[in-house]
């Protein structure tokens, strides 16, 4: 079973590779070297912030883009060049090809994120000729990105399995949207009454919590970022990846495919 | 695969799907616990108004109506939990302002919240004339802003002259509410009077249909009815101390001897309470926010205690 799991992981990362999916780290290496060359001159005492809150937010959304775009055409691209029904008749199951494709893609991300990540420091370490043991917290940060990663991943796979591409890609950016504005979604939930009260407090836990896998602001600010919290999120983002994961192939095994 | 089979993973593949949602849940519970100031914490890491105005791309009113919502939810948070200050709460409105700066509601609630004392409210009352300023140089027709206005310099600045200027001001607007000229007439003649705020707050309450600021006038009207009523009861306690010599230890002597006609209660219904030292006091200190007498001196245990 690990061996089908691995291959079509593996394929759907070398897919992505050859979709020219890893530009954006050209793109990324630009923004950082640019960055890391003007900061110094046109701003002053917040050039560290700066680059940190501007890295990592690329970091962020050009993850969350990939995610997005690839996420969404993994099962429907499969349909529609009809290589699906030759990975089905082997004895690979159907779950397996869902959860093969879901690896595939968080891998292709870390990768992509871990270059990026390095670039990073790299033009942090030029800017600031040196890294304190404080710098480590972003590296925390970097870690709860791809937590991100691993949802977005899992939404768009989700929607992907009984919906078109496009309308797809519309809800899971709109529930990444709403899910990084969560924690006031829980505050007006916390503030209204009666049944509004329920369904929101409903929502708000269904509804992925992006707010809480953010701490750009807080590592820029050389906040450290406490033990419990890495392992709290940890498993929020496997189970609720977990639980997507689950539904879209559950889905997909019940899809009749003719 | 056979029916049977794919029915078997369907169900394994569901329970798996049900039970890590509500691992996820209880996971979610957990995060919220272990950082509870991640309420709002957020919303100033963009502290400038421009630059959210740029970002809003166009749709700055529906930004401004949602900053103005962070704004009201962390006030009552706060006040929910007694804080003692409202760091956030000027930047917020500053930016919901900023955004849209005909959102009267904004600086009318905005400023009462910054200018009432803690913990109802941040205790900022030139930040609540500066928000009102600024209301008023982008709405300059909107009469409320200037009542608003006259309202903050009386009652919690003592600036009675001030508040004439601005009551003046606004009563010579078009389409404004007569009694701003009364008011302006009012704080010339008598200002710092509680017969004066008790007209301002009346008018605030018959002026208005909003359910919140009625109630908060009606608060206020029946605190300034307490510390009206306390200082007659203390001088009805002396003069009778004096008349008869005799020090009465409870109202019930008092209606005895005729000197009152039933026992006194505050606007809630409660009788107030003689101390042997002859001063009044409400029976619960806790339920009234707005009052200056009838309290227990500052430091006794019978003062309320303020976090």
């Amino acid at each position: 079973m690990s061996n089908r799991l691995g291959a079509i992981a593996f394929n759907t990362f070398r897919e992505a590779v050859r979709d020219r999916v890893l530009y954006n780290l050209i793109i990324f290496a630009l923004l950082m070297i640019g960055s890391s060359l003007l900061l110094g001159q046109i701003t002053i005492a917040v050039q560290k912030q700066l680059l940190i809150n501007l890295g990592l937010t690329a970091i962020s959304i050009f993850g969350v883009l990939i995610a997005i775009f690839i996420g969404i055409g993994l099962v429907s691209k499969e349909i529609d060049k009809r290589t699906l029904y030759t990975v089905l008749t082997r004895p690979v199951q159907r779950w397996e090809f869902i959860v093969g494709k879901f690896f595939g893609l968080v891998g292709t991300l870390v990768v992509n994120a871990g270059l990026m990540t390095v670039g990073f420091f790299v033009a942090l370490l030029y800017l600031m000729h040196g890294l304190v043991r404080s710098d480590l917290s972003i590296l925390a940060a970097v870690y709860f990105i791809l937590l991100q990663f691993l949802i977005v991943t899992s939404i768009a796979l989700l929607l992907s399995s009984f919906s078109t591409p496009i309308e797809s890609a519309v809800l899971t950016f709109a529930i990444f949207v709403v899910g990084s504005f969560s924690e006031d979604l829980r505050s007006f939930a916390e503030a209204a009454k009666g049944a509004a009260h329920y369904i929101t407090m409903a929502i708000s836990y269904l509804i992925p919590n992006f707010s809480a896998l953010n701490y750009i602001a807080s590592v820029a600010h050389g906040e450290a970022i406490p033990g419990n919290i890495v392992l709290l999120n940890t498993a929020y983002a496997i189970l609720y990846a977990g639980s997507a994961v689950c539904a879209a192939s559950l889905i997909f095994q019940n899809r009749n495919m003719k | 695969m056979s029916g049977r089979s794919q029915r078997g993973a369907s169900l394994i593949l569901c329970s798996l799907m049900l039970l890590m949602l509500g691992g996820s849940v209880l996971a979610l519970r957990q995060i919220t616990l272990a950082r509870p100031e991640a309420r709002l914490q957020d919303v100033l890491y963009i502290p400038s108004s421009k630059a959210l105005k740029r970002m809003s791309l166009g749709y700055n009113g529906l930004l401004a109506d949602i900053y103005w919502t962070r704004a009201v939810q962390y006030f009552g948070w706060n006040h929910k939990h007694k804080a003692m200050s409202y760091p956030l709460l000027y930047p917020l409105l500053e930016i919901t302002t900023e955004l849209d700066p005909h959102l009267i509601v904004a600086y009318r609630f905005g400023a009462t919240f910054l200018a009432q004392e803690p913990p109802d409210g941040a205790g900022e009352p030139e930040r609540a004339v500066e928000l009102i300023d600024k209301g008023i140089k982008a709405n300059p027709d909107d009469w409320h802003l200037y009542y608003d206005l006259g309202f903050l310099y009386a009652m919690n600045m003592g600036n009675y002259e001030a508040a004439e200027k601005a009551f003046d001001s606004g009563s010579k607007l078009p389409h404004t509410h007569p009694f701003l000229k009364i008011l302006a007439a009012d704080m010339a003649e008598h200002g710092g009077e509680l017969e004066t705020a008790r007209l301002l707050w009346e008018t605030t309450y018959n002026s208005t249909d909003d359910p919140g600021i009625r109630s908060n006038a009606m608060r206020h009207l029946q605190a300034l009815d307490v510390d009206e009523t306390v200082p007659k009861l203390e001088d009805l306690i002396r003069r009778y101390r004096e008349k008869t010599g005799i020090e009465p230890t409870s109202f019930f002597e008092l209606v005895q001897a005729g000197w009152l006609r039933r026992i006194p209660t505050d606007p809630l219904g409660m009788p107030y309470k003689l101390l042997p030292d002859g001063t009044v006091q409400v029976q619960d200190p806790e339920a009234w926010s707005f009052i200056r007498r009838g309290l227990a001196p500052k430091g006794t245990s019978e003062s309320p205690q303020k976090p």
